[in-house]
């Protein structure tokens, strides 16, 4: 065994300069530069030669499925159907004009079935809600499995490539970001407790710790119209696609975060947090308390030294094709609004958490193994609530322009419908339509908004008597 | 994971689908897409649960009696032949154009088949008739609950609120029973021929024979 001796020197020699070597050249090319806040702009150079390669693997199976004379699938980025734009009401009527008569005695038509039963069938094939809480399909491969429907075409060189991003990605990729995001916490942790025992103050140091972890998920961030930036003493809202919006706003400026107390890792993370800035931490029981929060979120916007607070009051992850309704909490409170849209690009790695699908960890592997991650921030000018609007109009306008400047479809759902049902007092609005066009009820046309589920006072009243 | 849409669906397959319901090639594999993105349980059927998640379809009044037309007789799970034959019959009727083929049977989405579709949803015991209680089912169904205004009434007691303003607040619309009874009893009337007060689909073919049913029962499907 005498000769392994040398051989066991020089690999343990290898290992521990390559070791050196490559810790060095990390500390000097990302951690200095992440505290210093300087790029050299490597990412956005990485990005440009990354879609270059992506273009070229979309032709060439492009062109391998045509010698092979077969169908490329292509993703319904236009729909499958094209849905009619009357609405039912206007449909039904449409029945009733052909006759002569108008008569005070309710008019029903066999045909009035048809109508309905179109639109469910319609609905059947292609809705707006079920759609949002599964990841965007590309029209182009982005050489990740994940993201192919078009297996069969590949040849041979694509392949390779594949390989070769495939090892590239989970060998060096991978454990860089991964030693990258425990630096970045880890620095959090123990900076935040030594400044614990300094005198109270404000200090910078999750800035820090926010850089190096967006260099960690090598997030390239775009930030437009930073002079609309969110101050002090106002709320901060924001589509939300996936829990690392939290790091990538909070990479361009202080903001004091809403959410319940957590066990383990994160709730460590919390608390290390509140040492250098107040956050907004609820116990699991406070949540459901609507008052206790809106009272701690006044306290908290009133004091004009604490940072605007982060909020998506969508509740709930959507894929980011769409935006859905916000709830109303934060808009009556009675503070500026600061709206901010966030819009990824999905060519370099999908950010949506579909948690349904993913536990949080397996979800951080996805993104920290995929290309990058690339989104648009867009900071839109604050907004007040205006006189005569209640809290939900409010809402719906932020919500309107928000989805307005990110490119997303606007819609009135809940994005609580990703677990539960949907209400019955929605079916009843159809039956009560209907029943309106039966009668020949001429009067309040005013009430009738088609298919609009916003304010539904009857809900309220039912509400009270229990 | 993605829904490898054309990889699972052989290409055999989807000959089949192709000849059997007149839909092409690539709105079969959209439609795949569709389906396995619907099926919750990933085991290639869809069942009643999973119809039921779509809200647009929840709230739709007939939702449930739609459902029912794609499962077949006392079954509880579609697969996609099923699934695809049922919505075969939206297809657009000009696209049968191409393919005239006199010896083939009538396709799935005939004028005939269409109104047959319709018919079914009425038809709920599949004896071919339309009885008045089911015309009154299907009535009831399409208006919703009654609120009598005396009910109204009741719960307001108690409450410092404005009559006008509950009773806007209110279902706004009474249909009572008698009024859906009388409905039922008069579209009969005008519809049966053969006096045995119930409507055949013979007699709901006369009835509909104005109808524009070819665009009333059709879906746009883009390519």
């Amino acid at each position: 065994m005498g000769w392994l001796l040398p051989f066991d020197n020089l690999l343990c020699m290898a290992l521990g300069i390559s070791f050196t070597v490559w810790f060095t050249s990390l500390l000097v090319f990302i951690i200095v530069p992440a505290i210093l806040g300087v790029s050299f702009g490597i990412r956005k150079l990485y990005m440009n030669s990354l879609l270059k390669i992506f273009e070229w693997a979309t032709l060439r199976m492009e062109r391998g499925a045509k010698e092979k004379n077969q169908h490329l699938y292509k993703p319904y980025s236009n729909g499958i159907i094209a849905k009619e734009m009357s609405t039912l009401e206007q449909e039904i009527q449409e029945l009733r004009s052909s006759s002569t008569t108008l008569s005070s005695e309710p008019e029903f038509e066999m045909a009035d079935i048809m109508s309905f039963c179109r639109r469910g069938v319609e609905s059947i094939v292609d809705d707006e809600v079920t759609k949002r809480f599964s990841a965007e399909e590309l029209e182009s491969w982005n050489l990740l499995t994940r993201s192919n429907y078009n297996f069969r075409h590949i040849s041979l060189r694509l392949s390779v490539l594949w390989g070769l991003g495939l090892l590239i990605r989970y060998s060096f990729l991978l454990p860089l970001r991964i030693t990258l995001a425990a630096t970045g916490i880890g620095l959090l942790v123990v900076l935040t407790t030594i400044v614990g025992f300094l005198p109270s103050g404000r200090y910078k140091i999750h800035m820090m710790c926010y850089r190096i972890c967006v260099r960690a998920l090598t997030a390239i961030i775009t930030y437009h119209n930073s002079e609309n930036k969110p101050k002090n003493g106002g709320i901060c809202v924001a589509n939300h696609t996936t829990p690392i919006d939290v790091i990538i706003l909070a990479n361009d400026g202080c903001y004091s975060m809403v959410g319940q107390v957590h066990g383990g890792l994160i709730g460590v993370v919390q608390r290390a947090m509140v040492k250098s800035s107040p956050h907004i931490w609820f116990e699991r029981s406070e949540v459901k308390d609507r008052h206790l929060v809106a009272k701690m979120l006044s306290n908290h916007v009133a004091d004009k030294t604490n940072h605007p607070i982060l909020i998506f009051p969508e509740g709930t992850c959507i894929n980011n094709t769409s935006v859905m309704m916000f709830k109303k909490g934060s808009f009556e409170i009675g503070c500026t609004v600061y709206p901010v849209a966030i819009k990824y690009d999905p060519r370099f790695g999908d950010a949506f958490w579909n948690s349904g699908k993913f536990g949080m960890v397996s979800y951080l592997l996805r993104m920290m193994s995929s290309w990058a991650i690339v989104c648009s921030v867009w900071y839109l000018p604050p907004v007040n609530r205006e006189e005569g609007e209640d809290a939900v109009q409010f809402a719906n306008r932020v919500k309107a322009a928000i989805a307005r400047q990110g490119g997303l479809v606007d819609l009135l759902w809940d994005g609580g419908l990703k677990r539960g049902k949907v209400k019955d007092t929605f079916r009843e609005e159809q039956q009560k339509l209907y029943s309106k066009v039966l009668v020949g009820d001429q009067e309040d046309q005013a009430e009738d908004r088609p298919l609009e589920f916003s304010t539904l006072r009857g809900v309220v009243l039912v509400k009270t008597i229990s | 994971m993605g829904s490898r849409a054309s990889t699972l669906l052989r290409e055999e397959e989807i000959e089949e689908i192709k000849k059997e319901t007149g839909f092409s090639h690539s709105q079969i594999t959209r439609l795949y897409s569709r389906f396995t993105s619907l099926d919750k349980g990933e085991n290639g059927t869809l069942s009643r649960e999973d119809f039921q998640r779509i809200p647009e379809l929840a709230i739709n009044p007939l939702g449930d009696r739609i459902i029912n037309a794609f499962f077949p007789e006392g079954e509880d799970q579609v697969n996609f032949r099923g699934f695809m034959r049922t919505l075969a019959h939206f297809r657009p009727i000009e696209d049968n154009e191409k393919n005239k083929d006199p010896t083939a049977s009538e396709p799935l989405n005939s004028r005939t088949n269409k109104l047959l579709f319709a018919f079914r949803l009425y038809d709920l015991d599949r004896d071919d008739k339309i009885s008045r209680d089911e015309l009154l089912q299907v009535l009831r169904m399409m208006v919703g609950l009654n609120m009598f205004v005396s009910q109204v009434l009741r719960m307001m007691v108690g409450l410092n609120m404005f009559v006008s303003q509950v009773l806007r607040m209110m279902v706004g619309v009474n249909i009572s029973d008698e009024q859906l009874g009388s409905i039922a009893d008069r579209t009969i009337q005008e519809a049966d021929q053969n006096g045995d007060n119930s409507i055949s689909f013979n007699e709901f073919i006369k009835v509909l024979e104005k109808v524009d049913v070819e665009q009333k029962m059709s879906i746009r499907f883009l390519h």
